[in-house]
């Protein structure tokens, strides 16, 4: 799976308040809506700037706090093909997985905002088009790999109707 | 080998000799979720062409996060579960019940030794009875809804230790913040964190459950305690379920052991706007506050508004500020009306609202202004966490808050005891 796009970035503990605010995300299901106010206490521009399959780039934690799935799914909605950090909270990371949003961890430390990125989940390497760097990528657990490649726990379900992780 | 809390839960549940950085797929005891995360676990429930939910009496749905609805969409949400748990009879509890950290416990559903998930990441607070109980989305929910399973990487635990007597006026909230600013926010990720020592050992129950649902503001995805007389006498008094107590080996492997000397410690302050900004209350003594939060699943039950009422009886809060009360529930709400912890509240000027976590996560029930400071009993401060992100929150103990709140400023609660 190789994903391309631009990088914005952010600082280390972007908890899931900061994606997407609690008081948008107990009124509605529906994401578009949601995706609108995403990352907006950090960066009012955010879901305006972000072109389809740019990449949220941040530093340690991301997506700490709460375990509203609104998180990775309003960052989906708003076009964000993949979020880069170097390490994520785990609520987070398993609601990614499980919604099909690719969450890399990597060493993001010399990424900038605008850097144009190119990343490949199989190889497990991120090419830093801009700045010529190439940096490995941690692999996925096998079990996450799995709901990952059904596209999400709900397919997987779909498809085997309880855990099928061997 | 040995071993921990965590592993001996999780090898339990699925039936295999489990240690850290294992992958298990294991039976939960118990599933609930919450009206920000069920609608989304309906939703998913229906993708994953669910059919019916697996053993409907241990799966519950709370409606505590905008309770009751202040809007129409929130309204159709509520509809939404009071339908689908009717349809799978499963357990609800509407608005006004209570906070879901306070019921499940209350109502006996969770007890030492068991395996619950909640689609809320302060599910972590059922540790304090031993319980292996971890936040998750609702996917997630979603999937153990229909198996009654969840599949789970076995954590590695890190061992906090602490020694010596909480002073006077010092509580367990200070205790659990103090913690939080040594190791940070991300200190224990993807690990188990367990709670040891006589400074633990000497709290209540109820003190308990406030370092035990902090645990996720560290990162850990549980904060356990062993099983003693108080936890098991508690659970007997809440569940005719038999639970078996799940202690630690001696010879487990932690991946730390922290060790305090909490003797010495002072009232806690987390600082805008992360909970691992804490300081000793000195630090910010006198900085003026207009809003005060007494609730919460952190510190909403009847100890916590006793100590605050020990402090107000008598008083009045100060004409700047406002004083909202959220018991955490109505089992709560009712043992406070009993004692006359709620007169006494109401009478020094408190704001008395329906159970549940509108104050803390920003739905309703006392939105804060542009500037304005707000202390509250709650574990989260994030920018923008009671939905103005232009004002700022300070965590503190229910004594702290309730000190506060007569001085209009930060204060500490040894001056009033």
């Amino acid at each position: 799976m190789e994903l391309r796009g631009r990088a914005h970035c952010f600082g280390d503990d972007v908890n899931t308040d900061y994606i997407i605010s609690g008081k948008y995300k107990f009124k509605t299901l529906d994401m578009k809506e949601l995706a609108k106010h995403v990352m907006e206490d950090l960066d009012p521009d955010f879901a305006r700037r972000v072109q389809p399959g740019d990449f949220v780039v941040a530093g340690r934690n991301f997506g700490c706090g709460s375990s509203r799935e609104q998180a990775p799914l309003a960052l989906l909605n708003a076009g964000v093909g993949a979020v880069l950090a170097q390490s994520f909270a785990r609520i987070f990371y398993r609601n990614a997985i499980n919604t099909g949003l690719p969450v890399v961890i990597c060493d993001t430390s010399l990424i900038e905002s605008g850097d144009e990125l190119l990343v490949d989940l199989e190889k497990g390497l991120l090419q830093n088009l801009t700045k010529g760097i190439e940096v490995p990528i941690k692999p996925l657990p096998s079990v996450m790999l799995k709901i990952l490649s059904d596209g999400g726990l709900a397919e997987h379900f779909r498809k085997y109707g309880t855990f099928h992780l061997e | 080998m040995g071993k921990t809390i965590a592993e001996k839960i999780l090898s339990n549940k699925s039936g295999q000799n489990a240690y850290a950085n294992d992958i298990v797929v294991a039976d939960v005891d118990f599933r609930m979720g919450q009206d920000g995360t069920s609608p989304l676990a309906i939703r998913a429930f229906e993708a994953m062409n669910g059919e019916r939910v697996y053993n409907p009496e241990s799966a519950a749905f709370v409606i505590d996060h905008s309770a009751p609805s202040p809007l129409e969409g929130v309204s159709a949400l509520h509809s939404l579960m009071r339908q689908f748990s009717k349809e799978n009879n499963m357990i609800l509890y509407d608005i006004g019940e209570g906070v879901c950290h306070q019921l499940l416990p209350e109502k006996g559903h969770v007890g030492p030794g068991s395996l619950v998930i909640g689609a809320d990441s302060h599910t972590c607070t059922y540790g304090a009875l031993n319980a292996f109980a971890t936040g998750v989305g609702s996917t997630d929910l979603a999937a153990a809804l229909i198996s009654g399973k969840m599949w789970f990487k076995v954590p590695e635990t890190i061992k906090f230790v602490c020694h010596g007597t909480l002073p006077a006026g010092v509580y367990s909230k200070d205790l659990i913040l103090y913690l939080i600013s040594q190791v940070t926010a991300d200190g224990a990720t993807y690990m188990a964190a367990e709670y040891t020592g006589e400074a633990i050992q000497a709290l209540s129950v109820e003190a308990r459950f406030t370092i035990s649902n902090m645990a996720i503001e560290m990162g850990a995805k549980v904060g356990l305690m062993e099983a003693d007389d108080k936890v098991m006498e508690w659970v007997r008094a809440h569940s005719n379920h038999k639970f078996e107590a799940v202690s630690p080996d001696p010879d487990a492997e932690y991946a730390a052991i922290k060790e305090y000397d909490v003797s010495q410690l002072d009232p806690y302050i987390a600082k805008p706007h992360r909970v691992d900004n804490g300081v000793p209350v000195g630090e910010v003594a006198g900085t003026p506050i207009q809003q005060a939060v007494l609730g919460t699943c952190t510190n909403g039950r009847l100890e916590d508004l006793t100590i605050a009422a020990r402090i107000l009886k008598g008083r009045k809060v100060h004409p700047d500020v406002r004083f909202i009360v959220a018991p955490a529930s109505r089992q709560v709400y009712l043992d406070a009306m009993e004692t006359g912890v709620l007169k006494t509240l109401v009478e020094a000027g408190a704001a008395v609202v329906t159970p549940g976590c509108g104050p803390c996560v920003g739905t309703h029930n006392g939105i804060p202004s542009d500037g304005e400071n707000v202390i509250s009993t709650a574990n989260r401060n994030f920018k923008g966490r009671m939905a103005n992100n232009k004002a700022f929150i300070y965590l503190a103990s229910p004594a702290t808050v309730a000190a506060s709140a007569v001085k209009g400023e930060i204060t500490d609660p040894r001056e009033f005891i």
